[in-house]
């Protein structure tokens, strides 16, 4: 238990500080270690194969993503960095305050309503529940996955020179 | 029920909460396309984080982590799209900031 809320405190820690910090890359960075945070406490509670998924398509997969487009990014002087960030800190320095407010007065206000849980299933295995108990589920991976790959091909298309 | 297994969960629903608002916060407040993008990914994971504890408290794993697998799926797919069109408006108009693209016909 103590274990689960050390990691549950560093990972709102980590989210906050992709928020926060002025760099992008620093940015994308910390978001990549949310997703490894995550992924420990999704080991933690009992579900591997889907943080393995986390850890491989999150941490890997969309932080790569990520760089890629900041690297498109120009480089700005050093006058428009100070610029920049006074701004940012003047749009962000409310969001931590907001945090800490909110989590002491949900923390005083103990409003927790009766939750009428479900009795625990047959099937435990997670390659049962996907593949039949839940078909349309893959059917609509498979038509979202096309989908995007036809997206990404039709932006990246390039265009015909009359 | 157990009681820790319940305490977990009201804990745990409460940083879900708190990591919900920080990407929202994020969405709303940024001007940076790629920011806006990273604080749909926080709000994600507060979401794959719920239905992951959830299915840990209620006994029914294996569904949950068969719901995590397609959110991540779909996930991938929105953000490699997004990306796709943040590509294009960095194309357009050579900047990733969203103030540059106010002006866009629609």
């Amino acid at each position: 238990m103590d274990l689960n809320l050390a990691l549950l405190l560093a990972l709102l820690a980590a989210a906050l500080w992709t928020v926060m910090t002025r760099s992008l890359l620093r940015s994308a960075i910390f978001l990549a270690l949310t997703s490894i945070i995550l992924t420990v406490l999704m080991f933690r509670l009992n579900s591997p194969l889907a943080a393995v998924f986390e850890l491989s398509v999150c941490a890997g997969l969309i932080s790569v993503l990520f760089v890629s487009t900041i690297s498109l990014a120009e480089p700005q002087s050093q006058k428009d960095v100070i610029q920049h960030m006074k701004e940012r800190m003047a749009r962000f320095w409310f969001l931590p305050v907001l945090l800490i407010v909110l989590a002491v007065v949900l923390c005083l206000k103990t409003v927790r309503p009766a939750v009428h849980l479900p009795t625990p299933e047959n099937a435990q295995d997670v390659r049962i529940v996907l593949w039949q108990l839940r078909p349309v589920d893959i059917l609509g991976q498979i038509i979202i996955l096309l989908t995007g790959a036809f997206g990404v091909v039709i932006f990246f298309k390039e265009k015909v020179k009359k | 029920m157990n009681m820790d297994v319940m305490q977990l969960f009201w804990i745990t629903g409460l940083f879900v909460l708190l990591l919900g608002v920080v990407g929202a916060y994020c969405v709303l407040m940024t001007r940076n396309l790629v920011r806006a993008l990273i604080g749909l990914e926080i709000l994600v994971k507060a979401v794959t984080l719920l239905l992951v504890v959830a299915g840990y408290v209620s006994g029914h794993e294996a569904l949950a982590q068969s719901l995590v697998i397609t959110l991540i799926v779909i996930e991938v797919v929105v953000m490699t799209v997004a990306v796709g069109v943040v590509f294009g408006i960095r194309g357009n108009t050579g900047s990733l900031d969203t103030r540059h693209i106010r002006n866009l016909k629609g």
